[in-house]
């Protein structure tokens, strides 16, 4: 009577072990919901072009793309706020050996916001943003926002604030900005992929803050252009370092690339907030993957170059349709030489 | 066949009167190995839990000690770490868990051993065990997609125009917050409370109720007044366990919360619990601080339900005894 | 019949009746839940959604084929690690342990049952994620077996303990061997109340989702073998519940269901068995 269930057992697992371990190559990456719609279309993208080569990308946010890269729990991380000297430094300590950043795409952190009436796109001042997410600007009507939005009809209704909960690249990079534009910000809370928000709700994931704000009236987040247009929720115009108001498009970004993709450091980690040029988004960003230095698994590290070879050529033209904008091409030049770099 | 140099003692019916080698022979020592092996993992897998718990949470443990408890900032930026908000969210929504749910559970429990027929008794049972095995997940969908938009837009306004002179419910209402996760948690342990009540008014034996009717109580009074006092230990063993299961309680909470780390006075802000932080930070917990900061959170929930689990068991045990030893007299 | 024997009675009937509202809100609950599920997610079940893996995010059409069978894979591995330490430990624990070991495994026994399901799979990183520098669907299924144990050892000890001492007699009466006595009277006699058991735990495991996220994480593929990530029904719903996508949400709604009935069915089918079960040992 026993014996009935544990063969079944057997059975099931066998066959199980049959269909299931084929000889697809298997690689595990971690890291940013700020690209995750780029990547999940490129790894699928690639998937079909190799059907032998699965990469599985785990969107659970920067924080966690270079935690669990350093523990070697995953073959490559992501993140939109590249590695502190520290991290790099705590990775070097635990492998011996280095770990890479790689930007992919561009892309913009927009400030999103659901208000019961209102469709226009509204115009932020660095302060009014600031002080909206310090918590010292309470209602949709003050002065510091209405200031700069003359023809639209603001309601007297509180702000709510919605944040990330988890360790969030577009937190660094949302933080970095505010660190920059407002002196409170920087002593108050600084910048990070997980500080302590004076005010709001905690979403997790870019999925989670934008499900949050859909759907709760009043609110404000920051979130990757794409998330915003996707779900069709209204996003503002933000203040540039030259005084214009410019609303997040990759014309606007890659602007903002500009100056730093000629003189773009040769680990390319690098800030592209509030940076001086015509036209260029205030608050942008380059996202990286994190990939190790050295691989013990040749197998994986060859799927890793030729997936970023392919990536920094066909997976380009992937981008806009999706809302992030291209490389320059210094930086893909620069990047094909760097992946000589991966062992 | 295993050669044990150790004689161990067996139990059972015919303890020292057979042979060790013809136990051995038998194979009866080998399955007491075996069985014992086994049994032995059991106590290795939870030592090694709490031990685990303990070595990793080490730093945080060095470097604030009992401030810990004492603090209430969480900021990874500058590695200065607190439990108290999330100890008082963690308590916060359990205690309005335990406010809903133990008046609605005693009273269902009461009706399910007192007053239905057993045949209905039995079926309303049967369902409330089902509810009682609905996963968390699920309760986390209907919190964020049913309960959530519920709250704010009907039932926070309405409680603020009503009893909006209370602290607790003052302040914007998001729908998210300390209130939600607390009715959602309600919901969630009330399958819990009515099973044991039940069991434990059913296990009150019956001249108990007879001599309060003989003496002309009414059907309410000798519930009330004989019964339920009678099973009161088991009740409020009962809900020890609802609480220990609401403390716990993970995934429902950690989409309804609004996941902000902070302390209010108003039900409807939102807050932040123990496993919900948990879940949310440790995959991406950069420093080893700030990691270890989450497993000692971890130890604290484990000590939590630990000791209200252990107390629950007490209580129940106590008053299924009393009800044995009162019938026997 | 005076007036303030009218009262409390009017106060009798009325508390009484106010249970009687509580059980039938508290049943409710229920039927709400399924009724939503069904609602929601029903429109949603179609061939795609138990065949096709998820498509790119934001692109309709994909399915949670890949959720099912890691779910699948999971339990399995819960249940082959789960229930034979439950099930031979409470062997040991009904027929050969002493007082003091009984009492340890027992406490143990309920320690890890209580343990919130969260910290289980902190553990269960620490030990099975971490050391092997790997999430993979071992580490999951360890994770969920562990919660199993104690379902198992518990119950199966009071059923194995509820088989009459004279059936035991009576083996060993006629030279069984203790093993033997075990295996072919006092395991078959309680095996209704074990298959409960080990059937109860299953679903109580089934829907797990804290344990899982740190420890079999997420697949976007099928997942194979035993040691690589893999995606699972209860944390694709959260995942997708939590997004802001229509068609993910849909989807989160329509595995809910799936996750609830299969649940519910495990639960119905085991009391069932219990219960026919009881019918025929008191006999």
């Amino acid at each position: 009577m026993k014996r009935i269930p544990a063969s079944i057992a057997v059975l099931v697992l066998g066959a199980a072990a049959v269909l299931l371990a084929d000889n697809t190559l298997s690689i595990n990456g971690a890291g940013a919901t700020f690209p995750f719609p780029m990547y999940s279309k490129w790894f699928d993208e690639y998937h079909k072009k190799n059907p032998n080569l699965a990469i599985n990308y785990q969107s659970i946010g920067s924080g966690g793309g270079i935690k669990q890269v350093t523990e070697g729990t995953v073959d490559f991380g992501a993140t939109d706020g590249p590695m502190s000297d520290e991290q790099l430094k705590a990775y070097q300590d635990k492998h011996g050996s280095g770990i890479l950043h790689f930007p992919t795409v561009l892309g913009a952190v927009v400030p999103t916001y659901n208000i019961p009436g209102v469709n226009a796109s509204l115009n932020f001042t660095p302060e009014a943003l600031a002080g909206i997410f310090l918590g010292k600007i309470t209602k949709w009507n003050d002065p510091a926002i209405a200031g700069a939005n003359k023809d639209v009809n603001l309601p007297a209704n509180d702000i709510v604030v919605v944040h990330r909960a988890d360790g969030s690249g577009t937190t660094y990079c949302w933080t970095d900005y505010l660190s920059k534009v407002s002196d409170e910000w920087k002593n108050k809370v600084g910048k990070g992929t997980s500080v302590s928000w004076p005010v709001g709700l905690g979403g997790k994931g870019s999925e989670g803050v934008t499900g949050t704000v859909k759907n709760t009236p009043n609110s404000i987040t920051y979130v990757e252009l794409i998330y915003a247009e996707a779900n069709k929720i209204p996003y503002g115009s933000v203040k540039n370092a030259d005084g214009v108001f410019v609303r997040a498009s990759l014309a606007g970004v890659t602007a903002a690339a500009a100056a730093a993709a000629k003189e773009m450091p040769d680990d390319f980690r690098v800030s592209i907030t509030n940076v001086k040029g015509k036209g260029a988004y205030p608050i942008s960003t380059f996202t990286w993957l994190l990939i190790p230095a050295k691989f013990s698994d040749n197998a994986k590290r060859d799927a890793i170059k030729g997936f970023v070879a392919w990536m920094l050529a066909d997976g380009q033209n992937f981008a806009e349709a999706l809302s992030y904008a291209r490389l320059p091409n210094e930086v893909v030049a620069k990047e094909k030489k760097a992946l000589a770099n991966i062992q | 066949m295993a050669t044990s140099s150790t004689t161990l003692p067996s139990a059972g019916p015919a303890a020292g009167s057979r042979s060790f080698l013809s136990r051995l022979r038998d194979g009866d020592e080998v399955a007491r190995l075996i069985t014992f092996l086994f049994a032995a993992t059991v106590v290795l897998m939870t030592l090694l839990l709490v031990f685990e718990l303990w070595q990793g949470s080490v730093l945080p443990r060095h470097k604030f000690g009992l401030a810990f408890f004492r603090t209430s900032t969480w900021d990874p930026v500058e590695e200065q770490f607190g439990a108290i908000p999330f100890i008082y969210g963690t308590l916060v929504t359990a205690s309005v868990a335990l406010l809903i749910a133990v008046p609605l559970g005693i009273g269902a429990a009461i009706f399910l051993a007192e007053l239905a027929p057993p045949r209905i008794s039995d079926t309303l049972e049967f369902f409330i065990d089902l509810l009682a095995a609905v996963p968390s997940v699920i309760y986390g969908i209907l919190g964020v997609f049913i309960v959530v938009p519920l709250m704010r837009q009907y039932i926070d306004p309405a409680l603020k125009s009503v009893l909006g002179f209370l602290p607790l419910f003052q302040g914007p209402a998001y729908g998210v917050g300390f209130l939600t996760a607390g009715i959602v948690l309600a919901i969630m342990v009330i399958p819990f409370i009515i099973s044991v009540s039940r069991e434990v008014l059913l296990s009150v034996p019956r001249d108990q109720r007879e001599a309060a009717l003989a003496l002309g109580a009414t059907r309410w009074e000798s519930t009330w007044k004989v019964v339920v006092p009678f099973a009161r230990s088991g009740i409020l063993g009962s809900i020890f366990l609802a609480l220990a299961r609401a403390l716990g309680e993970t995934m429902a909470v950690a989409m309804v919360i609004g996941n902000d780390p902070k302390i209010s006075a108003s039900l409807f802000a939102p807050g932040y619990s123990i496993a919900a932080v948990i879940a949310n930070e440790l995959a991406e917990a950069t420093s080893e601080l700030h990691t270890q900061s989450l497993i000692e959170l971890g130890l604290v929930l484990f000590l939590l339900t630990f000791i209200l689990n252990g107390l629950a068991r007490v209580l129940i045990v106590v008053t299924s005894q009393r009800g044995a030893g009162s019938a026997t007299a | 019949m005076n007036s303030r024997l009218r009262w409390r009675k009017f106060v009798s009937g009325f508390m009484l009746t106010l249970t009687g509202v509580c059980a039938v809100v508290s049943v409710l609950a229920l039927f709400l839940i399924l009724g939503y599920l069904v609602v929601r997610g029903g429109a949603s079940i179609n061939w795609a959604f138990f065949t096709r893996l998820p498509a790119p995010v934001g692109e309709i059409g994909g399915g949670m084929a890949n959720a099912i069978v890691g779910s699948g894979k999971l339990l399995l591995l819960a249940t082959l690690f789960g229930v034979p330490i439950g099930f031979l430990g409470a062997i040991y624990l009904a027929e050969f342990s002493g007082h003091k070991m009984a009492f340890l495994v027992r406490y143990s026994a309920d320690l890890l049952n209580g343990v919130p399901s969260i910290v289980i799979g902190v553990f269960a990183y620490t030990v099975a994620v971490l050391p092997f520098k790997q999430f993979s669907t071992l580490a999951g299924g360890f994770a969920l077996g562990l919660m199993m144990i104690p379902i198992t050892l518990r119950s199966t000890e009071d059923f194995l303990r509820s088989v009459p001492n004279n059936l035991r007699e009576g083996a060993m009466a006629l030279g069984a061997s203790k093993w033997k006595m075990i295996a072919t009277v006092i395991v078959p006699a309680a095996y209704r109340g074990i298959l409960t058991a080990v059937l109860l735990a299953f679903a109580r495991v089934a829907g797990e989702t804290a344990p899982l996220i740190f420890t079999a994480l997420g697949n976007t593929f099928w997942s194979p073998g035993w040691t690589q990530p893999t995606s699972s029904l209860p944390v694709t719903i959260y995942n997708y519940a939590l997004s802001p996508y229509e068609d993910w949400h849909r989807q989160a709604w329509a595995g809910g269901l799936v996750l609830l009935v299969l649940i519910l069915l495990i639960n119905i089918i085991a009391r069932g068995i219990l219960a026919r079960g009881i019918s025929v040992s008191r006999s």
